[in-house]
């Protein structure tokens, strides 16, 4: 057994006693500055996104040097009314990749995402037990105001959704808010149009509606209002399940291309795209309780490669093997 | 069960049944061209009393000093500046009050808050206006009014004005809650993604998004303001007649109050030379301004949808 994939692995099985001796461990040397933490290991194109100071200290062969966590969350529960939609999830995301959540529907990946800028408020009844870290702050106490939160965590939606106004103004929207200057708002505009791969297609209708895109432009025109305000992450809620192939390729090589810059969290209900863009991968379930109620729950997270390649839990496997779901 | 043997009768209805349904699709129809010929017949009435009012009247008498239909003198200006006078207060009272009631229902009441509140409303466009009426002469002017402007008439224009506000308030505030909730929820959550407070998208997203149905609440009321009779007849144009005056602390008639009291006879009207006819005319004039006003609303409604 892959001892740093127990350590993401929520399963509570026989192993329970090695990961939580091991987890704590691991927090330590995490808190420690620079230290080498092994908390997560996927091959592949990890040196462009690692921090450089640390991966010059730590990297043992093979091994993906720390590439900072982002976000630490523990026991997170999520109740709407008494409801509980979600239950002790515990996971950390690394920054500067991308982490997929995927699942079977109604497994609470989408009510997971939206605790990361603390979305589930605008939700009546919605609560939040549990913490999660964002860069040591917790999310859910009192002095955090949430649209603090939202300027540094962004959001792109399930359906496209821009405003009723033209595509400047969409992308300005944002920018605006910050009190970012008349002047340099055109910058603003151009540079976040070209990250998403729009500019050219629209840079001759900028005050037109965005209303006139397709559902593709209009995604990619959210993705550019996302980051128009140079958020610390970007959340992605299914951002291509309403977009056929093509558009969904393109808004995929975008959010690669991104990484780069944002830490990025997607939830997505298609395997293959979580095995195309993602670094790691968490997989939710979900069970029905005696009254009907469904709670959803953590099942694995590993790399993205561990995953999809050789699984721990049972029900991962028969979810990605499409025998569940 | 298979038949062995089928003809075109065995699937015939009977034919009183066939008469029953005839019949009841006839009361229908009959049902809806009343309403047609009813609104034909006072389109009729009116307008053909409003062509003998117009067609023999001096057309001089049509401007003077004021309103004093038995002497002959029908100037019109009198009773449109009070008119507009009247409407213009009322929707400087109920459209910001309006808008401020669907804002906070819609943007920030609790749903529990909204489902005691919204009724709560809408109860209050039921009141009837001639309580209003009587609201502006036994409250409003005495208790309030008379403590700012020490020579304000108890008839007047301002306390009119300030009764019809208040009767437009949930027309207006009912309307906009609607046209506030019709904006896609997915549209406040795209801003409040981008970090923006409740009030910023409440301003910046959903004021714009709802725009031409905010119009048509407030095209809606002013109809509605303009139209009003009772309260105007009560707290402010009570008497037959009218002096040409621009104070809001004075009494004045409106069209409005204009046509109750002739209607009422209070001027025993008939057999006066023109005065009974004018009411027409002036019924006429009401209907084309809010005809008017109903068009000119719904091209400004159908542009502001238009524009993105």
């Amino acid at each position: 057994m892959n001892p740093e994939k127990a350590l993401m692995t929520q399963e509570p099985d026989a192993r329970a006693s090695d990961v939580s001796d091991a987890s704590d461990a691991t927090a330590s040397e995490v808190s420690a500055p620079g230290a080498p933490a092994a908390t997560a290991g996927t091959t592949g194109a990890t040196g462009v996104h690692a921090r450089i100071d640390v991966s010059g200290v730590a990297a043992a062969p093979g091994q993906r040097p720390d590439a900072g966590t982002v976000f630490e969350c523990a026991d997170v529960d999520v109740y709407y009314g008494d409801f509980r939609a979600l239950r002790d999830v515990s996971l950390d995301v690394a920054e500067h990749e991308v982490t997929a959540l995927i699942g079977p529907s109604g497994c609470g990946k989408t009510t997971f995402l939206r605790c990361f800028n603390r979305m589930n408020d605008l939700i009546e009844g919605a609560r939040v037990d549990g913490t999660i870290h964002y860069h040591g702050v917790n999310l859910y106490q009192d002095e955090v105001d949430p649209v603090e939160v939202r300027r540094r965590v962004g959001m792109v939606f399930q359906k496209p959704n821009p405003f009723p106004k033209s595509i400047y103004d969409n992308i300005a929207y944002g920018p605006r808010l910050a009190g970012v200057k008349r002047s340099e708002l055109d910058d603003v505009v151009e540079g976040s149009l070209t990250r998403a791969a729009l500019w050219d297609e629209v840079k001759d209708r900028l005050k037109m509606s965005a209303y006139g895109l397709s559902g593709g432009q209009q995604q990619r025109l959210c993705i550019a209002r996302a980051i128009a305000v140079q958020p610390d992450v970007v959340l992605m809620d299914e951002p291509c399940s309403a977009l056929d192939p093509i558009a969904t390729g393109r808004i995929e090589e975008l959010i690669a291309e991104l990484k780069n810059d944002y830490t990025i969290i997607i939830v997505t209900h298609n395997m293959q795209q979580a095995a195309r863009i993602s670094d790691m991968t968490a997989f939710f379930s979900v069970q029905a309780n005696e009254m009907g109620h469904r709670t959803g729950e953590l099942v694995e997270y590993a790399p993205t490669s561990l995953i999809f390649t050789n699984p721990d839990d049972p029900r991962t496997e028969a979810y990605i093997t499409g025998r569940v779901g | 069960m298979t038949p062995d043997h089928l003809t075109a009768a065995d699937l015939q209805t009977s034919l009183g049944r066939r008469i029953r349904s005839r019949t009841v699709r006839w009361l229908f129809m009959g049902a809806a061209a009343v309403t047609v010929l009813v609104s034909a017949l006072i389109i009729w009435t009116v307008a053909s009393g409003a062509w003998t009012f117009i067609s023999q009247v001096e057309l001089t008498r049509l401007a003077d000093i004021g309103w004093f239909p038995r002497r002959g003198l029908f100037d019109l200006t009198t009773l449109l500046v009070n008119s507009a006078q009247i409407s213009v207060i009322a929707m400087a009272v109920a459209v910001p009050s309006g808008f401020g009631a669907a804002f906070y229902l819609s943007e920030y009441a609790h749903p529990r808050v909204r489902r005691v509140m919204k009724p709560t409303l809408e109860l209050l466009a039921s009141v009837p206006s001639v309580v209003l009426g009587v609201f502006a002469i036994s409250f409003i002017t005495p208790s309030i009014l008379t403590n700012f402007f020490s020579d304000i008439n108890f008839f007047n224009k301002l306390a009119a004005g300030i009764a019809v506000g208040l009767l437009v308030i949930p027309l207006i505030a009912s309307i906009s809650e609607d046209a506030l909730r019709a904006v896609p929820q997915a549209l406040r959550e795209a801003s409040a993604g981008l970090g923006a407070r409740r009030v910023t998208t409440s301003i910046r997203v959903v004021l714009p998004a709802a725009m031409s149905g905010l119009m048509a609440a407030t095209i809606v009321g002013f109809s509605r303001a303009i139209g009003e009779t009772m309260v105007v007849t009560i707290a402010s144009g009570g008497g037959d007649t009218s002096l040409y005056n621009l104070s809001l602390y004075e009494s004045g008639g409106t069209l409005t109050s204009a046509m109750a009291a002739l209607g009422l006879g209070t001027d025993q009207v008939a057999g006066n030379n023109l005065a009974f006819q004018s009411l027409f005319f002036l019924g006429a004039l009401l209907f084309a301004m809010t005809l008017v006003l109903n068009m000119v609303g719904d091209v400004i409604v159908r542009r502001l949808q238009n524009r993105y």
